[in-house]
């Protein structure tokens, strides 16, 4: 079960949500101006992205409204939520692997923890309300 | 001191090293991709071929399927090719040499609304014209089959009757896929294991070679067998497919005696149940709505799927869950697999076999080891094309499919 933070009412569970497919697939300007094969990929076609996807939701059952949402399609990570109609946000870093701990300047960790750990609390300045499925997060 | 560890059993395959060209690879060592091979190399004479899997053998979704094998599908296409993959079924362990304990044990899908009811005897009547058997049981001829059975009117969504195909069933799937590794291996075929692509070697728009792991093999064919990863091959060729890939899970209970005579699927409430040989009663749960390549899903379609199962047959409501995994399917918008060429030359693909691909496991080896050889689809296959999402020649399978597939 993801704990999904909708940007309106807070973080609930993943089954108050519906889940929308590929974001930012806008729908064709003139569509009388595709040929077969521009339409069949307009219809039938998504990304299938093994990695961070950008996809739609609804929330459903609670103020019904839509949003995107950055996720990990492998560890299920949530990694942005962001408004329809804004730019897809940058995808958040991968997790450090060993010995690549962030050096950072900037770094907002205390710098108390062991350096293998570091940099895992980065959030892109434009995700305003990045939040981790609980479950997730195991790779 | 302990006593020293028996001897392995003999191997049923050979582990070799891969060699620096084949005349075709499959990529995919699961059920289809080692069924591909092994028609290659009998019904084609191509034995100087490679299966690669980047894991264990059938490690995939040929470990994690609930094995339910039937063909009651509604179009024409779809009855074609699934009953071929059934009546190959009724054959294989003979001609594989490898009891892999089919048992026709019949399968019942459930009908729980009046436009189930409808569906579901329009189905029977397109079954019967395609030769495919199929009858509809009324709920009393449903208790008699299937005696724990919950067929009151007093639950949510009471069974009105159901489809039955008497020759439908399940085998065991680990030993379908040591099966075809024996023969494949025994055709001179190289299993290759820990082997995972990582990109492809074309020149113009021919593929000429395969990037691995352990180094880059030429060959003059490829055919991609990967379910759920087969977008990710797709695009390290430089083509798309109109897949999508879910987790879908499944789940097994501890064992007990006999208590389940056949396979009972219900698309409506959502459950489908057979018990193993071994005692244990094998359940599909859902897809997760997401898109997701993790192999492990929410728990609360588990959740859903089990009130669905206890309201069904009370008596499971005592028994405890063993285990339960996912996998991820390869789905389609029409519920229908894509078997055929690829725009790149060169290159085959058998795909989007979604929920259902187990019990296709014989036609799809067959028709696309024929379509490898060939360059041309086989007659079977040849309404799966990737070509039918331009055409519009769609097969809706939906109803017969849905994800209980």
């Amino acid at each position: 079960m993801l704990l999904i933070s909708c940007p309106n009412c807070g973080s609930r569970d993943e089954t108050e949500f519906h889940y929308g497919g590929q974001a930012h697939v806008a729908y064709p300007e003139n569509p009388n101006a595709l040929n077969d094969r521009e339409w069949a990929e307009f219809l039938f076609y998504r990304d299938n992205t093994k990695g961070a996807f950008a996809e739609r939701w609804l929330h459903s059952t609670g103020c019904r409204q839509w949003f995107n949402m950055l996720r990990d399609t492998v560890t299920y990570e949530i990694q942005a939520i962001y408004p329809m109609g804004t730019a897809r946000p940058d995808a958040a870093p991968p997790a450090p692997e060993s010995g690549t701990a962030s050096t950072a300047p900037d770094s907002t960790t205390t710098g108390t923890a062991a350096p293998s750990i570091a940099a895992t609390s980065i959030a892109t300045s434009s995700a305003p309300a990045s939040t981790t499925a609980p479950e997730g997060a195991t790779k | 001191m302990a006593d020293l560890l028996p001897e392995h059993p003999d191997f049923l395959w050979r582990n070799p090293e891969p060699k620096s060209s084949y005349d075709a690879v499959i990529v995919g060592g699961g059920g289809h991709g080692l069924a591909t091979a092994y028609f290659l190399a009998k019904n084609h004479g191509m034995t100087n071929i490679a299966v690669l899997e980047k894991g264990w053998l059938a490690g995939g979704n040929m470990a994690r399927n609930t094995t339910i094998i039937r063909s009651n599908y509604l179009w024409d296409e779809s009855a074609a090719i699934y009953e071929h993959a059934l009546k190959l079924w009724e054959v294989l362990p003979e001609e594989l040499e490898y009891d892999f304990l089919f048992s026709q044990r019949g399968v019942m899908n459930l009908a729980h609304t009046l436009g189930d009811v409808r569906e579901s005897m329009r189905r029977v009547g397109a079954n019967k014209l395609n030769g495919v058997d199929a009858e509809w049981l009324d709920p009393q001829q449903v208790k008699e089959l299937c005696p724990i059975l919950n067929i009151s009117d007093n639950i949510r969504y009471p069974v009105m009757g159901a489809t039955y195909q008497p020759r439908a069933g399940i085998a065991k799937h680990d030993h379908v896929a040591w099966a075809f590794a024996r023969k494949c291996d025994e055709l001179g075929v190289d299993i290759i294991q820990n082997c995972e692509v990582t990109g492809f070697v074309k020149d113009g728009n021919r593929v000429v070679g395969v990037k691995t792991n352990q180094g880059t093999i030429n060959t003059e064919k490829v055919g991609l067998c990967a379910a759920g990863h087969s977008s990710v091959l797709a695009e390290m060729a430089g083509f798309r497919l109109p897949i999508q890939s879910h987790p879908l899970q499944a789940l097994v209970s501890e064992l007990h005696e006999p208590v389940h005579p056949t396979v009972v699927m219900s698309n409506h409430v959502h459950v489908y149940v057979s018990q193993a040989h071994k005692g244990e009663l094998v359940m599909g749960a859902g897809v997760d709505s997401y898109n997701g390549y993790g192999q492990r899903g929410s728990f609360h379609v588990i959740e859903h799927q089990m009130a669905a199962a206890v309201e069904l047959f009370p008596i499971f409501a005592r028994a405890h869950v063993l285990r339960t995994w996912g996998g991820i399917v390869d789905t389609t918008l029409d519920a229908s697999p894509i078997v055929g060429t690829t725009p790149v030359e060169n290159m085959f693909v058998n795909c989007g076999w979604g929920t259902g691909g187990f019990k296709g496991t014989p036609a799809a080896g067959l028709t696309f080891a024929h379509t490898i050889a060939t360059g041309t689809p086989h007659e079977l296959n040849k309404p799966f094309a990737l070509e039918r999402f331009e055409t519009g020649a769609l097969i809706d399978e939906h109803g017969a499919a849905a994800v209980a597939h």
